[in-house]
């Protein structure tokens, strides 16, 4: 017990005097989710689009497929990308395991299941409502996806800011891909996973203290803004 | 735009029929719709009413029998469609404002986006919906968005109308207000093709009458001959208030 609150208070007095060894690597976290969520939000939202308005055999197969892939495990996830990037794999040559770039292709494999899976059912639902009368206006079909993907925006963004939340708090692709190297591919939860196993638990809790806010601030963000659009755009 | 001269009608039916599954919800409708009138589409539930808008607006591609705009020889199914405009029974309003709702379609008929924005303003001026530009679309009320979707209509500057039972949502004054927006149509030359359940309003609107009993035509005649005296036994009941199926 005594530890534990000790731990605490040197975590708080780390978070509040915003100490830089901490800061280097929430500024890494962040910036790998980030770009990893962009680039699933990029690919993920005409995806998800497509799965909805489009018609080809083995469609169904293909939105099982993606649906099921939103639970994938992180550390499998992890192994195939180690795997690919590795020396010897088939994209060994670009020399990017251990990098920072390499932990951003396993994030965004991890979060492009849920922007597509969510997208397309938001697309699908607001096609459900719209589809009549857009093909009545004579929308052509590159006119009706952006129409869907700007009236759907605000679930969209939900399931963007779903897609960070699961790419800030997951350890497993990015231990095995980033090899959670000092200053160079250490994230708040490698970090964590790593100063638990040192004992040094100020660190370990101080950085768990700022990966909760932020997953708090990210879901405060997702209702706050669920309930301004529910308002103002009915 | 010169109605008169470049109107893609008139629309001639041919045989049309529509079945799902073997079920033939509306079989061997012939008949021919000229410009510039009034046709309302009578008939009881389920009779095929606004199954014929939808066919005849390009919606659903008919099972049997042709269907042939007079006036659009060369013209694509999408410029074609751009010559129509339809208004549902429950408004489809884009969640942005009212006003974007109008410029948004003047955007796919291809106008110059420095044109829109005095475009949308008037067509929704002309509905008095001017004060309202700028509120979002879907928090307006029932009578509001009707008339929203009138003024997009109009934006468009369609040959034709066409209306799925527009007030059979709304109170009498917000119908008066889309009945009233229907003569600023028939006015400026537009065809309207109107389904209704609402018997006087069929006779304040009407130049001529199609009415329609479980998927066929029965009738197709001017309003004040169908008024009169119907010819077939269904439409005499229709009218009489007889419960007819």
């Amino acid at each position: 017990m005594l530890d534990l609150a000790a731990a605490l208070s040197s975590a708080m007095a780390l978070v509040t005097s915003l100490d830089p060894q901490m800061l280097v690597i929430v500024r890494l976290s962040v910036l790998v989710s980030g770009s990893a969520v962009l680039l699933a939000a990029v690919i993920g939202l005409p995806l998800g689009a497509l799965l909805a308005l489009s018609d080809f055999p083995g469609r169904g197969a293909l939105v099982v497929a993606i649906n099921a892939c939103m639970g994938l495990p992180p550390v499998v996830v992890g192994l195939v990308v180690y795997l690919l990037l590795s020396r010897a794999g088939p994209l060994g040559e670009f020399g990017l395991l251990f990098t920072p770039s390499a932990m951003v292709a396993a994030q965004t494999v991890l979060v492009l299941p849920i922007v597509a899976a969510l997208s397309r059912q938001v697309v699908a639902d607001l096609w459900e409502e719209y589809g009549e009368q857009l093909r009545s206006l004579g929308a052509s079909r590159p006119a009706v996806v952006a129409t869907l993907l700007w009236d759907g925006r605000f679930s969209l963004l939900t399931a963007i800011l779903a897609g960070f939340g699961r790419a800030s708090a997951e350890v497993g692709a990015v231990m095995i891909v980033g090899g959670n190297i000092n200053g160079v591919t250490r994230t708040m939860t490698t970090a964590i996973a790593l100063e638990t196993s040192k004992g040094d638990l100020a660190l370990a809790l101080g950085l768990g203290i700022i990966l909760i806010g932020l997953v708090t601030a990210v879901n405060a963000a997702v209702f706050l803004l669920g309930h301004v659009a529910r308002r103002r755009m009915g | 735009m010169n109605r008169e001269t470049d109107s893609i009608l008139p629309l001639e039916l041919d045989g049309v029929g529509y079945a799902v599954q073997g079920r033939r919800l509306l079989q061997g409708v012939s008949l021919r719709l000229e410009a510039g009138t009034r046709t309302i589409v009578l008939g009881p539930n389920g009779a095929g009413k606004s199954l014929l808008l939808r066919l005849c607006h390009g919606l659903l591609e008919p099972t049997e029998g042709l269907l042939r705009w007079g006036g659009a020889s060369g013209l694509a199914e999408q410029a074609l469609r751009r010559r129509q405009a339809m208004v549902f029974q429950r408004p489809v309003l884009l969640r942005r404002s009212a006003f974007a709702n109008v410029t948004y379609v003047l955007g796919l008929l291809g106008m110059p986006l420095v044109a829109r924005a005095e475009a949308a303003m008037a067509a929704l001026d002309r509905f008095g919906l001017a004060d309202l530009a700028a509120r979002p679309a879907r928090v307006l009320s029932g009578g509001e968005q009707q008339r929203l979707a009138l003024a997009r209509a109009w934006a468009m500057e369609p040959d034709i109308l066409f209306l799925d039972e527009p007030t059979s949502a709304l109170d009498p004054s917000s119908t008066l207000a889309v009945e009233m927006a229907i003569h600023d149509f028939h006015v400026a030359g537009v065809k309207i093709v109107m389904t209704t359940h609402d018997l006087g309003q069929a006779r304040r609107l009407a130049d001529e009458v199609i009415f329609l009993s479980r998927g066929q035509l029965i009738e197709a005649s001017p309003a004040a001959t169908f008024f009169k005296g119907p010819v077939s036994g269904q439409a005499r009941a229709f009218l009489a208030g007889e419960l007819v199926c």
